[in-house]
């Protein structure tokens, strides 16, 4: 059983990427994340996405799927395509790697998601498509010893 | 994005104000590179003090205007940072070519 499950799909336009981040953002919420935390999961989720217009259908229309899932205190995302797919995931995942040198891109994409999110997965068959899962814990912070709920349990924790 | 040309200085003086993800940087890189060409600037300097979320497509915006500026000639600064970019621009290791200055945290 999950605590929160949401699905979005869009299609592949650059300008979906702002929309994609917030609305994970908003998603993410309810675990009541830092400001760093929540800057992780956007930058995480812009990664992935710009990565699905860029290289999965190459500025082609497609669709994009994200996947989101709290349970406890870990959001879990699941960003895919059914674009070109990867060639070679683990030179993918290498910092400064990239396909599209000549398009301005760093190759640092996968190297910030493994380095803000827990756990990265790449899922890509050629010619198939593409999914990543990803997983954050978020940390729990201090409890206001003001808080009703907090109280009314006599503050036991 | 505000851009302003500093004709005594020679300075090009560009203030970021929006998110910069790779559809902002597109149309970023396009503007930069037209005001770059039309001005010859010695130096470019980016203004981030406005810029609230920065993704790797800044890290490859940011490079190709110091290599536009080092063809010219000219250098490429980067000031205000945030303590967010500046994690992003260090992974990358191109804070070691490009000076770049902190954000000055208020109060
Ligand atoms: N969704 C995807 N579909 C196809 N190829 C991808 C996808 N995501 C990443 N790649 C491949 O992995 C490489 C590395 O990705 P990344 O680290 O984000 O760097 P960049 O996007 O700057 O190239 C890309 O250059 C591309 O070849
Ligand atoms: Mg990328």
């Amino acid at each position: 059983m999950f605590d929160n499950e949401m699905k979005l799909e869009f299609i592949s336009k650059s300008s979906n990427e702002a929309f994609a981040r917030i609305t994970v953002a908003a998603f993410a919420s309810s675990l009541d994340p830092t400001i760093e935390e929540l800057a992780d999961i956007k930058t995480a989720v812009s990664e992935a996405v710009t990565n699905c217009i860029i290289h999965a259908y190459e500025g082609e229309e497609g669709i994009i799927k994200i996947k989101g899932r709290i349970i406890k205190n870990t959001i879990e995302l699941e960003i895919s395509d059914t674009g070109r797919g990867i060639e070679n995931v683990e030179m993918a995942r290498k910092p400064l790697y990239t396909t599209k040198a000549n398009l301005e891109r760093s190759g640092m994409g996968f190297t910030i998601m493994e380095s803000f999110m827990d756990e990265v997965e790449i899922d890509s068959v050629l010619g198939l498509g593409t999914k990543i899962i990803m997983k954050k814990k978020i940390k729990k912070h201090l409890v206001n010893i003001e808080d009703e709920e907090f109280a009314s349990i006599g503050g036991v924790g | 994005m505000n851009i302003r040309y500093e004709k005594e200085d020679k300075q090009l003086i560009v203030e970021i104000t929006e998110e910069i993800d790779h559809h902002i940087a597109e149309k970023l890189r396009r503007k930069v590179d037209d005001e770059i060409t039309r001005h010859m600037p010695r130096k470019t300097i980016f203004d981030f003090s406005r810029v609230t979320f920065m993704d790797s497509a800044g890290i490859g915006m940011i490079i190709g205007r110091y290599k536009m500026m080092r063809l010219i000639g000219g250098s490429l600064e980067i000031t205000n940072i945030s303590a967010t970019v500046r994690r992003i621009l260090e992974m990358s290791g191109i804070n070691k070519i490009i000076p770049m200055e902190d954000k000055k945290e208020v109060g």
